[in-house]
């Protein structure tokens, strides 16, 4: 009752001290702006700004040099170029085959390497180490893998019996998806697994040990244990991966320059924009492909949260 | 019996890393060893022997591999300080007060995450070009910048949402301004925060190659990969394979030294569970 009381009468007559209160809060709030002023400018200036530029270029006739006009829907009628078309297919396919062997081998990397032995950080490390180069540095570190004579992977390739003559590992649209893969592969598979180690480790040691005494053998410990706990990770995984592939540049730009039918959706945008000289074109590309990406990333975060 | 079970395990675990890690190693180490060993590295003295006319080859290169390099840590030294102290305040702005479009702010700079740079570049190569900064270092560093701020953004938040708030209160009542607050007493806790933050940065903004490729018209202003990736698509496709390897070497080497030191920073940014791949 009393508690009402004072209640009541603080809304109506408010105690000495809180206009002094507001105003300190009224200073702290001009502090916290201020110290949020920059990146709010920066971010504004140069991601807001241009994401309605890109918006805009998209409805207007905008070549590389010169004078630009409205067009209304004209270029997104590039969307129905073949080479387009082609390239999206490639992405699809490449982003499909990537997602799948990576996870493969990161997960199987990640179960190797979870225990706590003698040297295992070692062996982290060497495993991780190749994330460190960059994506650019790798696709040029493998161009001489493939191309160069002294290169030693063809007599690797002879010694496991997979050719008689030389492979021409980047020549034809499938021998230069999987050469790009096994090189996506031996960069990023370090990455994902401390990914997925760092959820192995994250479940309680207790709920193995448990299923063990019950009898569980090590498939079922698998699929209603260690699967569903590492849903987060392996979520986080599948995200980075897909969203990775689809925007794939450097290493086609590099390995193939987008030839042989290798040329990735961004390679394409590019290609739109500096070869055809239609910068136009290349945002209403952009658009559609940032919308792919908003609805892939949306579904996958719609569907954790779910699970959650 | 279990013994010599366990025993088989360790065996069957360590001969199987080992052979992966041999794999995993090889393409490094077969670069660095062709960067100096045949026929190319001893100006064709010596088939067999080791030197280093590779490197001297590369040095040469263009307007010289010395410039490329010396772009490419502009390029890197101006993303890793503006990311890092836009991420500090930001972050710091952003836990511990309260003020008007805050939550709008935060929002707008996580959902740069979910809008990869690739796909706004053509409108930020026009935007450049309208403000003076196409063809700049500059520039290109400012947009790296923009895009390591979600994760970095959201690192620096955590890192002084989990400082105690009696030490900002206590340095407050001592008289501190939260400037002298932030400096003498927060920042000492969040420099791994700090740390994490700029090694994302410059691994990142070290390694790019679409936005310098795009943004950089003017030869002498190439960072490191897109000069290298001039060496090895120019020419008329006669490739000095071996100045190409001695130029993935240099590319590679600060990276991984780097990454070495500061492997715990490293996957201290995993556990927090943010990462742009």
């Amino acid at each position: 009752m009393t508690l009402v009381a004072s209640r009541e009468r603080r809304r109506t007559a408010p105690p000495r001290g809180t206009r002094r209160r507001s105003a300190l809060r009224r200073r702290r709030a001009y502090t916290g702006a201020l110290y949020a002023a920059p990146m709010a400018v920066i971010v504004g200036v140069l991601f807001v700004i241009p994401l309605g530029l890109m918006l805009w270029m998209s409805v207007n006739d905008w070549p590389l040099l010169g004078a630009s006009s409205p067009n209304g829907l004209k270029n997104y009628k590039v969307l129905s170029d073949s080479l387009l078309t082609d390239a999206i297919w490639f992405t699809v396919k490449y982003t499909i085959v990537t997602t799948v062997v990576l996870s493969l081998i990161s997960f199987g990397l990640a179960l190797l390497v979870q225990e706590q032995r003698p040297g295992i950080g070692l062996f982290r490390s060497v495993f991780f180490l190749p994330a460190a180069v960059g994506l650019a540095s790798a696709s040029l570190l493998f161009y001489s893998l493939f191309v160069n004579d002294q290169s030693p992977l063809n007599s690797v390739a002879r010694w496991l019996g997979l050719t008689h003559g030389t492979v021409d590992w980047l020549g034809t649209s499938n021998h230069a998806l999987a050469s790009v893969v096994g090189m996506i592969t031996w960069r990023f598979a370090g990455f994902y697994m401390l990914i997925l180690m760092t959820g192995l480790q994250a479940i309680d040691p207790q709920l193995f040990e448990a299923a063990r005494t019950d009898g569980a053998n090590r498939w079922q410990i698998m699929r209603s244990i260690t699967l569903p706990l590492l849903r987060p990770s392996l979520a986080l995984m599948l995200i980075l991966s897909i969203t990775g592939s689809l925007l794939a540049f450097d290493q086609f730009f590099i390995l193939t320059g987008g030839r042989q039918h290798t040329a990735t959706a961004v390679i394409a945008i590019y290609r739109q924009a500096f070869i055809r000289q239609d910068l136009g074109g290349a945002a209403a590309i952009s658009v559609v492909v940032l919308a792919v990406l908003l609805i892939i990333n949306g579904a996958q975060l719609f569907i954790l949260r779910r699970e959650r | 019996m279990a013994h010599t079970r366990t025993l088989g395990r360790q065996a069957g675990f360590y001969s199987t890393s080992t052979v992966l890690a041999v794999l995993f190693l090889f393409p490094m180490v077969w670069t660095l060893y062709s960067s100096v060993h045949g026929q190319q590295a001893t100006n064709g003295a010596d088939p067999d022997g080791y030197g280093l006319a590779n490197y001297r080859r590369l040095f040469d290169y263009g307007a010289g591999i010395g410039s490329y390099l010396v772009n490419s840590v502009v390029v890197s030294l101006i993303t890793v300080v503006v990311t890092v102290v836009l991420a500090t305040f930001g972050g710091y702005a952003i836990a511990r007060f309260d003020f008007p479009g805050k939550n709008v702010l935060f929002l707008v700079t996580l959902a740069i995450l979910m809008v990869p740079y690739t796909t706004i570049l053509i409108p930020l190569y026009v935007f450049l070009g309208w403000i003076h900064l196409q063809n700049s270092l500059l520039g290109l560093a400012l947009v790296l910048a923009v895009f390591q701020l979600p994760f970095g953004l959201f690192m620096m938040r955590n890192s002084f949402e989990s400082l105690p708030i009696e030490l900002e209160e206590s340095a407050l009542i001592d008289g501190c301004t939260p400037t002298g607050a932030l400096r003498r007493v927060l920042l000492r806790g969040v420099i791994p925060g700090l740390v994490t933050v700029a090694l994302f940065a410059f691994l990142a903004s070290w390694n790019e190659f679409v936005a310098p490729l795009i943004f950089l018209t003017d030869g002498s202003k190439f960072t490191l990969p897109v000069a290298l990736f001039n060496l090895q698509s120019g020419n008329n496709n006669v490739v000095d394979f071996g100045a190409l390897q001695s130029g993935v070497v240099i590319a590679a080497v600060p990276c991984v030294v780097i990454f070495l030191l500061l492997q715990r920073f490293y996957v201290r940014g995993f556990t927090s569970g943010a990462v742009k791949g």
